[in-house]
């Protein structure tokens, strides 16, 4: 009988493994739910509509850098440069909108697609490690951007262009944020555009095995740029929902969402080695983090411990991960 | 009995690796475990060797219950393995290697001597010295622990027969010594030269021990492929259907001209459309360099390529790919995208041209892969991951990518290395019938009796040129060996006569 019931267990455990390796997303929605439950018995009356609108709000500039940082690390690559994009674009933006906010916003968004290009003619072109590549052009944005900074400062300050500030923080019929309607329409394209299209599958097969992509006609290279190209865009944009909801630009403005893009992709299930996961599950990600951060605030923990428990519970989930989606074949 | 397994199984999720693996090993018996790709024998032997845990059953060792919950701790116990991948890290001298496993020179340089292996530098990094003496050396370390069961599995499928030799010179020194040997091999005559006796597996199961001395190969043979396809048991020439193949037009797909890189030395053929042309040749003769060349993976130094009689030259697979050739790479890690889905890998060349970035349509999509892995006969029970079929399936795989995307020459670079009888005969088939719709095949093999089996002709590879050629009818194994060995096209055409 005990050999039975052992039996069972392992089936059951079994099974839930198969749940995690082929739904992330839903086990990752339970997750969320529970931090959320946690919330509501800490703070009761906390959680409502205004909640859950705040929290998105906070969440999309992560949610959309995240976006760009799954592409990447499917291709088994990191974009260590997202977060000095984010800073450049919003900045740029903010000091150009003297000359029309139309203007501002078409320049914030080049600067992180011309990054993107030096990401990727490095990576794909040039064979650099992602790594260091993305590391030094982060840091080649940091210093030109504080240059940049001086030359423009006789304009008098930065101001973040109206439509700028109402895609961060203004809202739509009263209570939905229009920055979550453009990060939900940015997880639309980018979820469909990776399970439907040839990009897409392209992206899986870069970050599985080069050399079968190589061997399957397919160049490579291309794939690597596009991708790298499309962080950068989604860096830029992720800048500009975070300027709009702050209303003010600074030089240091993106800086903390470096290794949340990260952790929202690794807890999302994306293999750091490229080749499996998914958006879903990044976004799914961010919501935690930000939920997290959220639970922290409400409880008054102090900033040492928040910063343990916040890294405790990101190596936690990892390692769940590694156990169940790794190579069980 | 040394070494008894009694009811092992082991499943994966949902897929049944192994349901009811029996074995028993007698002290100083070399004992064959054999079976189709996906029978089960790769996991009976990692569950002996502690790599993966059995869900249920037991392993015994001189009759007394063990369990092993690591390979240390089957390696302890006395059992030892050598597998058809190199173990040793590239980036490490041999002898650095040694000392990770913990191999003492004392321990392993008798086994050196044996093995012939007394003239390698271990101090070369293995990357730098040759796959088969890496394989060698990999025995002469699993030997240096002296253990009581050494296992084979599939040593021997990508050795040179001399080579292959000396680990049959080692094993039937072990059985001498009263010591026991699990031999994993598809080599049918292999197997029957050098056993005792054999435990066939079949979906997951032992269906029958048999004794290799008084029982025939056709009784083995049906026992791994069980009663329902025992009739498909083929002999030589039905594979081959030649009738339907001499209606097709005979115009040339591919011409070689005076084509040199890296060995190959001014090499020129003709590949006719309708036509299976074999390629044979030793390990290390330019066959290798040729299939890059045709495959665009690298471009030649010299010589030209002609498709359809226009010339052309590739810079990446994708201009191969685009005027028609396409490839399956001897080793199939190279062509997968292991942690993908079935279809993906099957769909994969279907992307490789920008104008198809876009969305994909399922629905023809699906149809064009469907009909490949029908084709094929792929078992796709475990499809959402490629890296959980088996062997030959995955091997299939390969084949079927390019069944849905359309070619016009095919290169097989060694398609049948390690998988079993069954998939074997599908894939000649496939080819003669692929051959037989007007499209050309070239085939490397290196196991030589298929090119009977399979080929119009062969071209035999000696030294980096092409040395004979030879109609199929003349291609048996003795002249195609012959001239394999460098031995002059008169000589080659006596042996065949």
């Amino acid at each position: 009988m005990s050999t039975q019931a052992v039996g069972m267990r392992g089936g059951r455990w079994a099974a839930f493994q198969r749940q995690l390796q082929d739904r992330p997303s839903l086990v990752l929605v339970g997750v969320l739910l529970f931090l959320v439950l946690l919330i509501g018995i800490a703070r009761p009356g906390t959680i409502g509509g205004t909640w859950v609108a705040n929290t998105i709000l906070f969440a999309a500039p992560l949610g959309i850098v995240a976006a760009g940082q799954t592409l990447v690390m499917l291709t088994a690559g990191i974009d260590l440069s997202v977060a000095a994009v984010m800073t450049a674009a919003a900045y740029v933006a903010a000091s150009q909108s003297y000359f029309g906010s139309i203007r501002a916003v078409i320049l914030a968004l080049a600067v992180g697609l011309v990054v993107g290009l030096l990401n990727g003619l490095g990576v794909a072109i040039f064979r650099v490690q992602p790594l260091i590549m993305t590391l030094g052009t982060g840091l080649v944005i940091s210093g030109s951007l504080l240059v940049y900074s001086l030359q423009v400062s006789h304009q008098g300050p930065p101001a973040v262009p109206d439509i700028v500030r109402y895609v961060g923080s203004g809202k739509l019929l009263g209570s939905i944020p229009v920055s979550a309607l453009l990060w939900g329409a940015i997880a639309v394209i980018v979820i469909i555009g990776l399970r439907q299209t040839g990009f897409g599958r392209l992206v899986y097969a870069v970050g599985d095995n080069p050399t079968a992509v190589r061997l399957a006609g397919v160049r490579g290279w291309l794939v690597l740029l596009v991708t790298y190209v499309l962080c950068g865009f989604f860096s830029a944009v992720a800048g500009l929902v975070l300027v709009g909801a702050i209303n003010a630009a600074d030089l240091s403005l993106g800086d903390v969402y470096l290794l949340p893009s990260v952790a929202a992709v690794v807890i999302g299930g994306t293999s750091i080695y490229g080749g499996n996961g998914g958006y879903a599950g990044s976004l799914v990600g961010a919501l935690i983090l930000s939920v997290l951060s959220s639970l922290f605030t409400l409880l008054d923990a102090p900033d040492p411990l928040k910063q343990i428990l916040y890294g405790a519970i990101v190596v936690l989930l990892a390692a769940v991960y590694v156990r169940t989606a790794g190579d069980t074949g | 009995m040394l070494l008894e397994t009694r009811g092992l199984s082991k499943n994966y999720g949902a897929v049944v690796a192994l349901s009811s693996g029996d074995l028993s090993v007698q002290a100083g018996e070399i004992h064959a475990l054999m079976g189709a790709n996906g029978a089960g024998k790769s996991t009976l032997v990692k569950l002996l060797t502690g790599d993966v845990t059995p869900n249920a059953g037991v392993i015994l060792l001189d009759g007394r219950e063990v369990r092993f919950p690591s390979p240390a701790s089957a390696r302890k116990a006395g059992l030892a393995s050598v597998y058809q991948d190199v173990s040793l890290v590239p980036l490490l001298t041999i002898v650095q290697n040694l000392r990770l496993t913990g191999t003492t020179m004392e321990a392993i340089r008798p086994w050196l001597e044996e093995l012939e292996l007394e003239d390698v530098d271990l101090t070369e990094l293995a990357r730098d010295l040759p796959t088969p003496t890496l394989h060698l050396l990999d025995l002469a370390q699993a030997l240096a622990s002296m253990p009581r069961v050494l296992i084979l599995d599939e040593v021997t499928a990508t050795l040179p027969a001399d080579l292959s030799e000396r680990v049959f010179r080692v094993a039937r020194r072990w059985r001498s010594e009263g010591r026991s040997v699990v031999v994993i091999s598809h080599r049918m005559t292999e197997v029957k030269a050098l056993c005792d006796r054999a435990t066939v597996l079949r979906d997951g199961a032992t269906v029958g021990v048999v004794d290799l001395e008084s029982s025939g190969q056709e009784e083995i043979v049906s026992l791994m492929l069980g009663p329902e396809a025992a009739s498909v048991v083929v002999s030589e020439g039905s594979v081959a259907d030649r009738e339907k193949v001499s209606k097709v037009d005979r115009r040339p797909a591919v011409e070689v001209r005076g084509l040199r890189s890296g060995i190959l030395q001014d090499v020129s053929f003709t590949l006719q459309r309708g036509e299976v042309l074999g390629i044979v040749a030793l390990e290390g003769q330019g066959q290798a360099d040729l299939f890059e060349c045709l495959s665009g993976n690298r471009r030649p130094a010299a010589g030209e390529i002609l498709v359809e009689g226009k010339a052309r030259r590739f810079r990446h697979p994708h201009d191969a790919i685009g005027a028609g050739l396409v490839l399956v790479p001897a080793d199939r890690a190279l062509a997968l995208l292991r942690q993908r889905s079935v279809l993906e890998n099957i769909a994969l060349p279907m992307v490789n041209r920008l104008r198809n970035w876009g969305l994909i349509n399922s629905g023809s999509e699906r149809r064009r892969v469907k009909s490949a892995i029908d084709r094929l006969e792929i078992d796709t029970r475990a499809q959402s991951r490629v890296m959980r079929l088996s062997g030959g399936n995955q091997q299939k795989v390969t084949i079927a990518r390019w069944l849905a995307t359309g070619f016009m020459t095919l290169l097989c670079f060694d398609p049948t290395r390690g998988i079993d009888i069954r998939t074997k005969e599908q894939i000649y088939k496939v080819l003669r019938e692929l051959a037989a719709s007007g499209s050309a095949v070239l085939l490397f093999t290196s196991e030589m009796p298929e090119i009977q089996l399979a080929c119009d002709r062969a071209l035999v590879m000696y030294g980096g040129r092409v040395v004979a050629e030879l109609s199929a009818h003349d291609a048996t194994e003795a002249a195609l060996l012959r001239a394999a060995h460098g031995l002059g096209r008169a000589a080659a055409a006596e042996a065949a006569s």
